[in-house]
């Protein structure tokens, strides 16, 4: 049973990942995308008559079930079946986050800075809330994200989902080699 | 109850996403320096299987459950397709997390990501409201 409890690799996460392209559309014409559920959620709660925020979210209110979905994968993905060993990223990043400040990986995310005290300190405040509030709006700017666009448009042969998928990993290399650096200084 | 089967979708999707550990801040520090080939593996076998489905979907003119023809997915260019995306990266980057891992970081224990998660709504509400003094 040891399997159950080690990370899958990429040959079986990646073609898994495509199959819930056709597993949606199959199951009822629905497209996979994750960044949408965020403009449900305002919708739903603050419209604010904005003209993106008003529209019938209820007969689209699958993806709230979907995303609720995702999370009860997480518990499954890292509680149940949590693996018990610290993720096995290359010696290379790990000496490099050493230098930065950063202890030796355990788990999925470093507990160092992602908890509730680092919230009120600079840079747990700008990994997070800055961090998160950029995914939002940017996502929403581009009218999908990395499963909208980089595995459901990309998947499509949409050249506007390319373009996208070129710009948010320009966005992330450019951020993590010359900016990221200056906030882990904080 | 007709919704309850994109429960199920979500929760394989979720659960693909934590053991393959795309849902990992250390993965995502790992793919934006280049130092292994694992997210790479994960787009690089994710995108022909939907691609190859959607052809076949295309060529067996495959309907769905209720019969219904299935539409192709189309995504028009603006451009915000650029530069909303390099803004996403940025806080990819950040966070670790795009918006699938957000949910899954939630449900794998870290519960700060909420926060995140939360700072992702409110940046989403925000753009909706300058929308119209930006270009589209």
């Amino acid at each position: 049973m040891d399997f159950l409890y080690k990370p899958w690799p990429w040959y079986v996460a990646g073609p898994l990942i495509g199959l819930t392209v056709p597993l949606l559309l199959l199951l009822g014409n629905k497209k996979l995308g994750i960044s949408s559920t965020l403009r449900q959620i305002c919708a739903a709660c603050v419209p604010a008559r904005l003209p993106l925020l008003t529209y019938d979210w209820r007969s689209e209110s699958w993806n709230l079930i979907f995303a609720f979905g995702v999370l009860i994968g997480g518990v499954l993905g890292g509680v149940v079946l949590a693996n018990p060993n610290a993720v096995a990223i290359s010696t290379s990043t790990v000496a490099y986050l050493k230098s930065q400040g950063f202890n030796d990986p355990q788990g999925l995310m470093p507990s160092e800075l992602f908890n509730w005290s680092s919230l009120v300190t600079m840079k747990g405040f700008i990994m997070m809330v800055v961090g998160g509030f950029l995914v939002g709006f940017g996502t929403r700017y581009a009218r999908g994200c990395t499963s909208g666009h980089g595995i459901l448009g990309l998947s499509a042969l949409q050249w506007p989902s390319l373009l996208a998928t070129a710009s948010f990993f320009l966005g992330g290399i450019l951020f993590s080699h010359f900016i990221l650096p200056y906030i882990f200084a904080l | 109850m007709k919704n309850l089967k994109y429960l199920f979708v979500g929760i394989f999707f979720g659960l693909v996403l934590t053991k393959g550990e795309a849902v990992s801040w250390y993965r995502i520090q790992e793919m934006f320096r280049f130092e292994a080939f694992h997210m790479f593996g994960i787009f690089m076998t994710a995108v022909p299987v939907g691609a190859l489905s959607l052809i076949l979907i295309r060529k067996l003119n495959l309907r769905t459950q209720e019969g219904e023809p299935i539409r192709m997915p189309e995504k028009p260019y603006h451009h915000g397709v650029i530069i909303g995306s390099l803004i996403f990266g940025f806080g990819w980057a950040l966070t670790g997390a795009c918006p699938g891992p957000l949910y899954a970081q939630i449900g794998a224990g870290f519960l700060v990501t909420v926060v995140t998660l939360s700072a992702a709504i409110l940046g989403t509400w925000s753009y909706a409201y300058l929308q119209k003094y930006l270009p589209d």
